[in-house]
């Protein structure tokens, strides 16, 4: 009996949690003509996929979506060039102002990215960088959590291993790429979780560094969506939500354990 | 060390070192000289203003309405994503034991918000509360209950937004709890059975409250700073409306440097929530040093 109360409240909580996917999901098969009626029904009666059609061919959806594959792929290809050599010189390297470098890292990791957006963003108007892919991309490559993270996992990688690699004629950036990387794989997957969930449901920075919708990223490109249609026209809206929720949602449900250890243990949230 | 060996670590590091200087340091220190000018961006000049920009933002009725904004948002988000993460996660641990399957399945479902993309989440809530067409407010009229504006009353807004906030952060909590349950040596509660907790209150009372301590602090400050960040739904469902009901730090800092161009004034906000949010971190390191000790 104990069970089934316990069972029931949990699932009540899950259904609610639920909610916003479920609506999100029930309007965007609706026909126009079923959303504007007053008695809101959560099961659609006449399910259709138009929504999603001309979500996919009338609107800049799909472009949106590429934007989001630039952008984050971008970074994460970015971040992880210029952060593996650095973590694998840090870890297995004797240098002038390594002890330095680490209390660097330690210190940017306290400063979260809205507090550089302003100096940025000053930085990229004098260039004359704003509104392209560069100003969405670029302000991204300084990672202090992925060069700490890679810089423990390279730690945890035997020395003598290291050296049998150098005795072998590998050179220092080759050791850095063909042997620490490689052993890092599981922690690489981490960062990667962590950077490309961060970085495809960012509103702040697209907001501020781009205004050409051309160039919007997903959550940026469904409020220009939202705007332009003011909305008249839930059906491809929402249908554009499942488009732009999809991606993220599905690698989250078929890896849901690399998933959740990813995120939770990186302080990412919201 | 020869020139050949420094120059290999430079290859390494160096540009590693370049971009955390370029765009962590040198932004951080600009944004503290920025916040004591009049600084408009897209002007030729700018003056010194001293600490006009904090007395500004403490004194007036919009700063200190988003700065109270803030406060309240995070006052009613932390208590509840908090307790009903932790709620979560004991019954979840519990249904484990018996029911494996489909308690993998709901802690799943629980965590879904925190993968998923917060403004179109946000742009589903909002057909959800919307006033005619929604199904929240179909459901109460059914039920004969008032259909309140969830997004247009400004007495109600900052709590409609919180309420996503919670919906949101659950899942990330329960997460961190059920780690922590996960932890805890099965034969604590055999002793505490020895000792006469047997039922199910004096077991949580004795065993996993104190157990889960230092879990429960950590979770405590990573919602705080988690909160004292929201801007995504502020700008998808209020821009701060009406009326500044739901204006917030971040959103703040946003509109009088991004759309007023105020670069010296927002440079000003970015300072005091960026001190409010170290004093946090210091707060949380040293709750991890404490669990260290712990353990």
């Amino acid at each position: 009996m104990k069970r089934v109360i316990l069972l029931g409240l949990l699932a009540l909580g899950a259904v609610m949690v639920l909610l916003p996917f479920l609506w999100m999901v029930s309007v965007s098969l609706k026909p126009q003509e079923e959303i504007f009626t007053a008695s809101a029904r959560l099961v659609p009666r006449a399910p259709t996929l138009a929504n999603y059609w001309q979500a996919l061919t009338q609107t800049s959806i799909p472009r949106y979506l590429l934007n989001g594959v630039i952008v984050t792929g971008g970074i994460l290809v970015l971040q992880v060039l210029v952060s593996v050599p650095c973590a694998y010189a840090l870890a297995h390297r004797d240098f002038r102002g390594r002890g330095l470098l680490f209390a660097a890292i330690l210190a940017a990791l306290l400063a979260p990215f809205h507090v550089t957006a302003i100096p940025i963003f000053l930085g990229l108007a004098r260039l004359g960088w704003l509104n392209s892919y560069a100003a969405l991309i670029l302000p991204f490559t300084a990672t202090a959590f992925g060069l700490f993270l890679l810089r423990q996992a390279f730690g945890r990688i035997p020395g003598e291993l290291i050296d049998a690699a150098r005795v072998d004629g590998l050179s220092e950036m080759a050791i850095a790429w063909r042997i620490a990387f490689p052993l890092a794989m599981p922690t690489v997957i981490a960062f990667a979780i962590f950077s490309v969930t961060a970085h495809w449901n960012d509103l702040f920075w697209p907001m501020i560094a781009t205004t050409d919708p051309q160039l919007a990223t997903p959550p940026r490109g469904i409020l220009f969506f939202r705007d332009a249609e003011s909305g008249d026209n839930p059906g491809p809206l929402m249908a554009g939500a499942v488009l732009i929720t999809a991606p993220l949602v599905l690698a989250f449900l078929l890896s849901q354990r690399r998933f959740t250890q990813g995120l939770a243990n990186t302080g990412l949230k919201g | 060390m020869n020139r050949r060996e420094s120059l290999t670590n430079l290859v390494l590091a160096g540009p590693a070192a370049l971009a955390l200087v370029l765009f962590i340091f040198l932004p951080v220190a600009v944004v503290f000289v920025l916040a004591f000018t009049d600084y408009q961006i897209g002007a030729p000049g700018m003056g010194w203003v001293g600490l006009d920009n904090f007395s500004k933002l403490f004194g007036s009725r919009l700063g200190r309405n988003a700065i109270l904004n803030t406060l309240t948002y995070v006052a009613i988000v932390i208590p509840a994503s908090v307790g009903l993460g932790l709620l979560v996660a004991l019954g979840l641990h519990a249904l484990a034991r018996s029911l494996p399957r489909i308690a993998a399945i709901l802690k799943a479902v629980y965590f879904l918000p925190v993968a998923a993309t917060l403004v179109a989440m946000a742009v589903s809530w909002q057909m959800l509360l919307h006033p005619s067409l929604g199904l929240v407010n179909g459901w109460a009229s059914a039920l004969g209950l008032p259909a309140p504006l969830w997004l247009s009353d400004r007495s109600l807004v900052l709590y409609t937004l919180a309420g996503i906030g919670v919906w949101q952060t659950v899942g990330y909590n329960m997460v961190l709890f059920l780690a922590g349950l996960a932890a805890i040596q099965p034969a604590l509660y055999d002793a505490a059975e020895v000792d006469g907790a047997s039922r199910g209150w004096s077991r949580f009372w004795l065993v996993t409250w104190p157990m889960l301590g230092p879990t429960t602090l950590f979770v405590l400050v990573v919602t705080a700073a988690s909160a004292f960040r929201v801007f995504e739904t502020v700008a998808t469902l209020t821009k701060g409306g009406p009326a500044f009901a739901s204006d917030t730090i971040v959103y703040a800092l946003y509109r009088e440097g991004f759309v007023y161009f105020k670069a010296g004034y927002a440079s000003a906000i970015t300072v005091v929530f960026f001190i409010a949010l170290l004093l946090l971190t210091a707060l949380q390191v040293w709750v991890v040093e404490r669990k260290v000790h712990y353990r």
